[in-house]
């Protein structure tokens, strides 16, 4: 049972201002996901919460207490990181009860509390070899054991899997999640895979250049995306932007023009973007589908099989890049002109800021139905 | 192999031999000297077939007592090397993971202070020491041992902590380990053959230390540094006895660095050839 509380939350290595402010609340018994891009200061954000960094500014809470200066053991949560970090000179048993000898716990207690955090990762036939003899799975779930065996309120990994191969990688994905169900713990999870954060999340936050972006839960951030940043992080392939220019607001939605003057009825209004502004639509791959005589005409640059599915690059007639998923037995060829279709509930519209248009009755979600 | 690399190889080893040779020539010369009467010692032409002695050997322990001297030697090599440790592995850790703007400056700072001839400070620490009553101690030797070979002691430990994976004390700090439990659980059993290697470098440093033996200790306290010197001058030149009395000071220094020479060569190019 815990919740974690940030209230802007600042920090700085120097000149450089890492984390610009955070706010954020991390329920109890959920699975939090902080995903960003490289250097958006997700890891930071997690070490500060972990009490492995000071923030230069704001409260941290715990269940209401400020923890701001507390030991980072004291705090009672359990990190594991990207490298394992294991302790290479100790047995598995040993790295696991490390922190249980430390706080003076009897020996058959460790034992026991070890024996049985084993048995939930199968770890059960390794615990008397040494970290540089497991593979990399096998020392990942070490790692978790360590933090599992000390029953903290809150879990925090720091991209665990990032230096596991990609059908491992799945595996553990799907083992973390179960765990997860299982212990019913308060999780916060970092990450730059929008792929894992969309699998495992209760919730994202969604991070960039030291602020929060969004958060929500996934289907929240991929139906709708508060900015032309998340739009184009969450959802893979990534969604297709097109530019265009504002030409009249409308009570039921905005009217746009492409650089050759056609026009498009986008159902999403927009309180400050005036006409004549630049704006940007954004169609996500999987909600275009090829049509007859669409406004969108491009031409196929390169075709991929997936098998289930296959990716068309085109590039449209306005000069920009797009990606279409079409039915895996397409039989679409490169060079073909075709037209894109799509199901104007399923469009995004950013304006000149990157702020997204919002749906005129706050009732519709704007999901795509087409294909 | 092309004959070009046999030939390549074969100059290298050459011109290693040579090397090794010419730098352990004086080492082997006074081995043998040592065996020599004094007369064969000093001929013109040196003898390279002669008939080996103890005679020498015999005079200088009738003269002086080694052991005494040894003893001393073991006492302040051994104590300072372990005085320098207990002062390094603390600065070196703080410097190696929670480097701040200065941390590098201080290093340098600290490796400076060894460019400075050590009679340069003579007078302070001759009078420090007098009026402390530590002029012949042990103690005294060892400390200004222990300290003199502090800046090198930290720049190794922090060279070798370095490759210590801050994650894996940042575990520890998770864990509940202080300071001390992460430097005693988790660094040292980490680092221990770069600490192994420290310890033998500052101990044969501290071994071999002529300038604050001859200048702080007499009597009492003398090392065997003291004890060769005892042959040089006041009999004149016996080249013999002089000889086996340096070849019974470094015998010791010279079986523990040949027992430990993978560490030590490890220890020394650690940071040229990673």
């Amino acid at each position: 049972m815990a919740t974690i509380e940030l209230r802007q939350i600042r920090k700085s290595f120097g000149e450089s201002e890492i984390l610009r402010g955070i706010d954020l609340t991390i329920r109890d018994q959920e699975l939090t996901v902080f995903v960003g891009p490289s250097g958006c200061g997700k890891s930071t954000l997690l070490r500060l919460i972990a009490g492995l960094e000071d923030s230069t500014a704001g409260d941290l809470l715990l269940d209401g207490q400020r923890i701001n200066h507390v030991n980072p053991a004291r705090r009672g949560l359990a990190l594991v990181f990207q490298t394992y970090a294991l302790y290479p000179h100790m047995s598995v048993a040993d790295n696991m009860s490390f922190n249980l000898k430390l706080a003076g716990v009897p020996k058959e207690e460790r034992e026991r509390k070890v024996a049985e955090a084993a048995r939930i990762l199968n770890l059960e036939a390794l615990l008397q070899r040494k970290p540089k003899e497991l593979s990399g799975g096998q020392r990942q779930r070490v790692a978790i054991g360590r933090a599992i065996v000390r029953n903290p309120k809150v879990f925090l990994f720091d991209e665990p899997l990032s230096n596991l191969d990609a059908s491992l990688r799945v595996r553990m994905r799907v083992e973390l999640t179960r765990l997860h169900r299982q212990l019913r713990a308060t999780t916060i999870y970092v990450t730059h895979d929008q792929v894992e954060a969309m699998t495992m999340a209760d919730r994202i936050v969604v991070l960039q250049a030291g602020s929060v972006e969004q958060i929500g839960t996934p289907m929240e951030l991929y139906r709708q995306p508060k900015n032309i940043f998340v739009a184009g992080f969450i959802g893979s392939p990534r969604m297709n932007f097109l530019s265009a220019t504002l030409q009249q607001n409308t009570s039921s939605g905005t009217m746009i023009a492409f650089p050759d003057g056609a026009t498009l009825h986008v159902p999403l209004i927009s309180k400050s973007a005036q006409a004549g502004e630049k704006v940007t639509l954004g169609l996500r791959p999987e909600h275009a589908y090829l049509a007859e005589n669409s406004v969108l005409a491009a031409k196929v640059q390169t075709v991929e099989h997936l098998g289930p599915e296959s990716y068309l690059h085109l590039l449209s007639r306005y000069g920009e890049a797009m990606t279409v998923r079409v039915n895996g037995e397409t039989t679409t060829k490169v060079d073909a002109d075709i037209s894109v279709g799509f199901d104007p509930g399923s469009l995004h519209l950013f304006d000149k800021s990157g702020l997204a248009f919002e749906s005129p009755s706050m009732l519709t979600t704007g999901t795509g139905v087409s294909n | 192999m092309t004959p070009i690399e046999l030939r390549r190889k074969t100059l290298f080893t050459l011109l290693g031999w040579a090397v090794a040779l010419l730098l352990s020539f004086p080492l082997l010369w006074m081995v043998l000297t040592s065996f020599k009467s004094e007369a064969a010692a000093i001929a013109r032409v040196p003898h390279l077939f002669f008939h080996p002695t103890l005679e020498s050997f015999r005079v200088v322990q009738e003269q002086s007592n080694y052991l005494r001297f040894a003893w001393n030697s073991i006492v302040v090599s051994l104590g300072s090397t372990l005085l320098a440790l207990l002062f390094a592995i603390p600065s070196a850790y703080t410097m190696a993971f929670s480097p701040t703007r200065r941390t590098r400056g201080t290093l340098l700072w600290m490796l400076s202070t060894k460019m400075m001839p050590s009679v340069g400070v003579l007078v302070p620490i001759y009078l420090i020491f007098r009026d402390t009553g530590l002029l012949d101690t042990r103690t005294g030797l060892l400390v200004v041992d222990a300290v003199g070979n502090l800046p090198i002691v930290i720049w190794m430990l922090y060279t070798f902590f370095k490759e210590v994976p801050r994650e894996v004390l940042e575990a520890g700090r998770m864990d509940g380990a202080g300071p001390v439990r992460e430097i005693y659980n988790l660094l040292l059993p980490l680092s221990l053959p770069g600490i192994v290697s420290t310890s033998l470098l500052a101990t044969i440093l501290a071994w071999n230390e002529a300038f604050w033996s001859l200048t702080l200790t007499a009597a009492k306290a003398a090392p065997l540094t003291a004890f060769i010197a005892s042959f040089s001058s006041p009999q004149g030149l016996f080249y013999a006895k002089l000889s086996a009395a340096s070849t019974m000071a470094i015998a010791p220094i010279l079986v523990l660095g040949w027992v430990s020479q993978r560490q030590l060569v490890r220890g020394l190019t650690f940071g040229a050839v990673k």
